[in-house]
């Protein structure tokens, strides 16, 4: 029998698994039971949650292998890690130490300003950001198996994950109201590859699972992007940022099963604590913006 | 045309209700009790075991469920939903539903660098082999003597070792279980199989 791994069926059937969920940023294995308790679908492994990697400037890096290998230990859902923008190495190591799913994350310090990883060499799956259709549809040729809108990762604010969902979708919408011989032209502008356009015509949604993430903070936060089109929410900062950090990601779960059923959404927004501060976008320089980061 | 529920708390509840159109049946979305009325057929599907069990809990669909799997209805769970209506599943820390006599063995063949895909024979849909896609698959490390095994994985060098041999494909009764994902192929064949199992329970005097 002919046994093949790391397809690309493969790689993106694991996203097609984690849809309708939450993957929640964890930065220690007693977080990572607490998110898996809650009910996430997978979890990230990091260093630090982004607002932390936001106070602590610097270079934000691959986070060490041995904190990984230790959540990976703890829980039995998938996990996740980030590698810098087109750390080719940084890959290599996640994928060795068998991590489930590759962030290839603007949150972290890029790598490489011009090339984004080319993601078809290897066997683990790659998540990537996205701020627009043709972003989305770029990392996806070089390999992406999933796609997550990048919002502004550590902020509590859901303002950019909304804009960034909204181009997604919004462009997805123009491709199918195109005359077929519209769509070159379309490639073009977009900076996509031509059957990538094409195949997202013609499905009207795009040919991988795409997530929101990047200032999710709250249960109506996930559930706005699910109605907005996401097919799953990555929280980051949101969880072990606020108060009560149990109560959150196990309302913020179900905030995304039931995201149509407003009852259910009150129920449980309720008496959930301080959520964590936020910060409003417009005191932001341009470089405090980690959205800018990859093309 | 039957009204088939497809369990839809998280994972890839959508290919299955694609599927289910495609074939000109009528799929239901369940996440509540009242989701479960006048259907004639349960999918559970792809996901995260701990993440159904949690939400099953959380909203009430662990007694309906048992009820009428009780009453024969016909039920089919593709891997994380296997481990859901297994008799035992090792590390899940909530409770199955208890329909299948087979002990599983969650995410056994390794991390996600090891899922894989392959041609699988089931001799009961035909000759053609099946493109079975095994994404952080169980292992059925157990089968009951009242569990029908549709499909084993063969021995060889190829085969990851902890799957050599076991059970992917079982069914008792009224209840069917995969390992792997016929959903996310163009192949209906298992989905049809289901269908037929639906359609004799109907057929069946009350």
């Amino acid at each position: 029998m002919a046994v093949e791994t790391g397809t690309y069926r493969v790689k993106c059937g694991l996203a097609q698994m984690l849809k309708g969920g939450v993957i929640m940023d964890v930065v220690t294995p007693e977080q990572a039971k607490i998110a898996e308790a809650a009910g996430a679908c997978a979890v990230m492994a990091l260093e630090r949650v982004p607002a932390d990697i936001r106070a602590a400037g610097g270079v934000a890096r691959m986070a060490d292998p041995e904190r990984i290998l230790k959540i990976m230990d703890a829980v039995s859902i998938p996990v996740m890690a980030k590698c810098r923008i087109g750390h080719i190495v940084e890959a290599q190591i996640l994928e060795a130490i068998g991590v489930d799913f590759v962030d290839e994350s603007e949150v972290l310090t890029p790598a490489d300003e011009a090339h984004h990883i080319n993601k078809w060499q290897f066997k683990v799956p790659f998540v990537c950001g996205a701020r627009d259709l043709g972003e989305a549809l770029r990392r996806i040729g070089e390999g992406a198996a999933m796609i997550r809108t990048k919002g502004e990762a550590g902020t509590g604010n859901v303002v950019e994950a909304v804009r960034h969902m909204r181009a997604i979708m919004d462009g997805i919408r123009r491709l199918q109201n195109m005359p077929e011989e519209e769509l070159m032209a379309e490639a073009k502008a977009l900076g996509a590859p031509y059957e990538l356009v094409k195949e997202t015509a013609r499905l009207g949604r795009l040919p991988v699972v795409n997530f929101a993430a990047g200032g999710i903070a709250t249960p109506a936060d996930a559930a706005l992007m699910m109605l907005l089109g996401a097919d799953g929410v990555f929280v980051g900062s949101g969880i072990f940022k606020s108060e009560d950090p149990e109560r959150r990601a196990a309302a913020i779960v179900k905030a995304v099963t039931y995201y149509r059923d407003p009852a259910v959404l009150a129920e449980v927004s309720r008496g959930l604590g301080e959520p964590m501060r936020g910060i409003d976008l417009r005191t932001l320089t341009p470089e405090e913006r980690l959205a800018v980061r990859g093309w | 045309m039957a009204r088939i529920g497809v369990l839809a708390l998280q994972g890839d509840f959508l290919e299955h209700e694609n599927v289910l159109t495609r074939l000109g049946q009528q799929a239901v979305e369940v996440r509540r009790p009242q989701d479960l009325l006048d259907l004639d057929g349960l999918i559970m599907p792809g996901g995260e075991s701990t993440t159904f069990c949690r939400l099953m809990a959380d909203f009430g669909l662990y007694e309906p469920l048992r009820d009428l799997l009780s009453q024969g209805f016909p039920v089919w769970g593709t891997c994380a939903g296997m481990i859901v209506l297994a008799r035992q599943a090792l590390d899940l820390p909530f409770p199955t539903l208890g329909a299948l006599d087979i002990v599983v063995d969650r995410n056994a063949y390794g991390r996600q660098v090891d899922s894989f895909e392959a041609e699988l024979s089931v001799p009961t849909l035909g000759e053609e082999p099946l493109r079975a896609v095994f994404i952080r698959a169980p292992v059925v490390v157990s089968v009951g003597e009242g569990v029908e095994v549709l499909a084993r994985l063969p021995e060889g060098p190829d085969v990851p070792p902890a799957g050599a041999g076991t059970a992917v494909a079982v069914r008792q009764g009224h209840v069917l279980a995969t390992a792997f994902h016929p959903e996310l192929t163009d192949d209906a064949r298992l989905h049809l199989y289901f269908l037929d199992m639906v359609a004799a329970r109907q057929a069946r005097p009350v």
